[in-house]
């Protein structure tokens, strides 16, 4: 059943907090519907929507530059979209931290993510980011936690992908799975 | 189908150095290829991050420098074939509306560094007229020295973001390179921005 009250938002918006995250980029997913809201509730926080995900490659990158931490929200099929702009992140060694909500892995009713979230993970690899996946909502949070000091401490590009079970394939719009959105 | 860019009066060189020229603490990002050349060619600075890829993201990096740093000037200089691969940049950056960012499209109408091969400006697409219509709230094109002496102390102080397209002559010039290792390139702006430690 879908985890329809789901604290690990809430954990990732405290991780975001503690580690002084200034810039939140991101395509929106259903899954990070909750943390996107938290992000652009806060003062402290950028929130900053984008038209495709490379571009918060490179904005997190310009942000590094002038001093401040980010984070990128998508899901996996804005995994692809970004991976030539990932060139950018190891060549100049800019820390980059990911929060990726996974599709086409549990209960998946459209095909059509299911290229992207069966391989979203081998193909940050092989573009140079350590990636971090999870399969429990409980641990979440502290994945994030994980991943965000490897990025800023050890200037690496770290993705966590967070597995479409915990998000729960029925809490999208909270329609009979036939009915989900694309 | 208008001019040629061949025969455009203007030159990109002559005008990046003349953007360029008593820069002050201006944060330059410059996109790959030619743009990152011209902006070498007058005079490397750590204040400037010269891309040697990244095609399509030199606006939204510049974007996250100037939210960065609100109270510095952030400008932009990018070919056409750059910015026409990151037009949904332009769209974040109207909707975020960084009052401290310039970005100077250097229009040659070609592919420079691939064998000149014509642009989607040659056929007439705007750049111009995409800001303007992102919401850019200062979108100008400048195609003679006198509306480039008219532009450039706008591109340097007017409250942004402001968008202006150079409409440059398509010529091969010699290369001017930068650092070529990005750790450089980042550790060196890092510390002339935020000081030594933050290399």
């Amino acid at each position: 059943m879908a985890e329809t009250a789901a604290t690990w938002p809430d954990d990732i918006f405290e991780v975001f907090r503690q580690m002084g995250i200034r810039q939140v980029a991101y395509v929106p997913d259903a899954g990070h519907t909750r943390l996107i809201d938290l992000c652009r509730a806060d003062n402290r926080i950028r929130a900053v929507g984008l038209t495709t995900e490379e571009d918060g490659v490179a904005l997190l990158a310009g942000a590094w530059l002038g001093g401040q931490r980010g984070a990128l929200l998508m899901q996996s099929s804005g995994v692809g979209n970004c991976i030539n702009m990932l060139s950018l992140v190891t060549q100049c060694r800019f820390p980059l931290l990911s929060v990726v909500t996974m599709r086409g892995q549990w209960g998946e009713f459209n095909p059509w993510q299911i290229p992207m979230g069966q391989n979203s993970g081998e193909q940050l690899r092989l573009a140079g980011t350590v990636v971090y996946p999870v399969e429990e909502g409980s641990r979440v949070g502290e994945t994030v936690e994980a991943a965000a000091r490897i990025d800023f401490e050890g200037g690496v590009s770290a993705a966590v992908l967070i597995g479409q079970r915990v998000i729960g394939t029925k809490t999208f719009g909270g329609a009979a799975l036939e009915e989900s959105e694309p | 189908m208008s001019e040629k860019s061949e025969s455009f009066v203007l030159r990109r060189r002559a005008v990046v150095a003349a953007i360029l020229d008593g820069r002050g603490d201006t944060l330059v990002v410059a996109g790959l290829g030619s743009a990152a050349w011209d902006v070498t060619a007058a005079g490397d600075h750590p204040l400037n991050f010269p891309m040697w890829g990244a095609m399509g993201g030199s606006v939204a990096f510049a974007l996250g420098l100037a939210l960065a740093q609100p109270e510095r000037r952030v400008l932009v200089l990018s070919g056409d074939g750059d910015l026409l691969m990151g037009l949904g940049s332009l769209a974040t950056v109207a909707v975020q509306r960084p009052a401290n960012l310039a970005v100077v499209a250097l229009d040659n109408e070609r592919y420079g560094e691939t064998g000149m091969q014509e642009t989607a400006t040659a056929a007439g697409v705007d750049l111009t007229a995409i800001a303007r219509g992102c919401g850019f709230p200062l979108a100008r094109t400048v195609r003679s020295e006198a509306e480039l002496a008219a532009a450039i102390p706008e591109i340097r102080s007017a409250s942004g973001p402001a968008f202006f397209t150079v409409k440059v002559r398509a010529e091969k010039l010699p290369l001017a390179l930068p650092p070529k290792d990005g750790t450089v390139l980042k550790n060196r702006f890092r510390r002339a921005l935020l000081g030594e430690e933050a290399g």
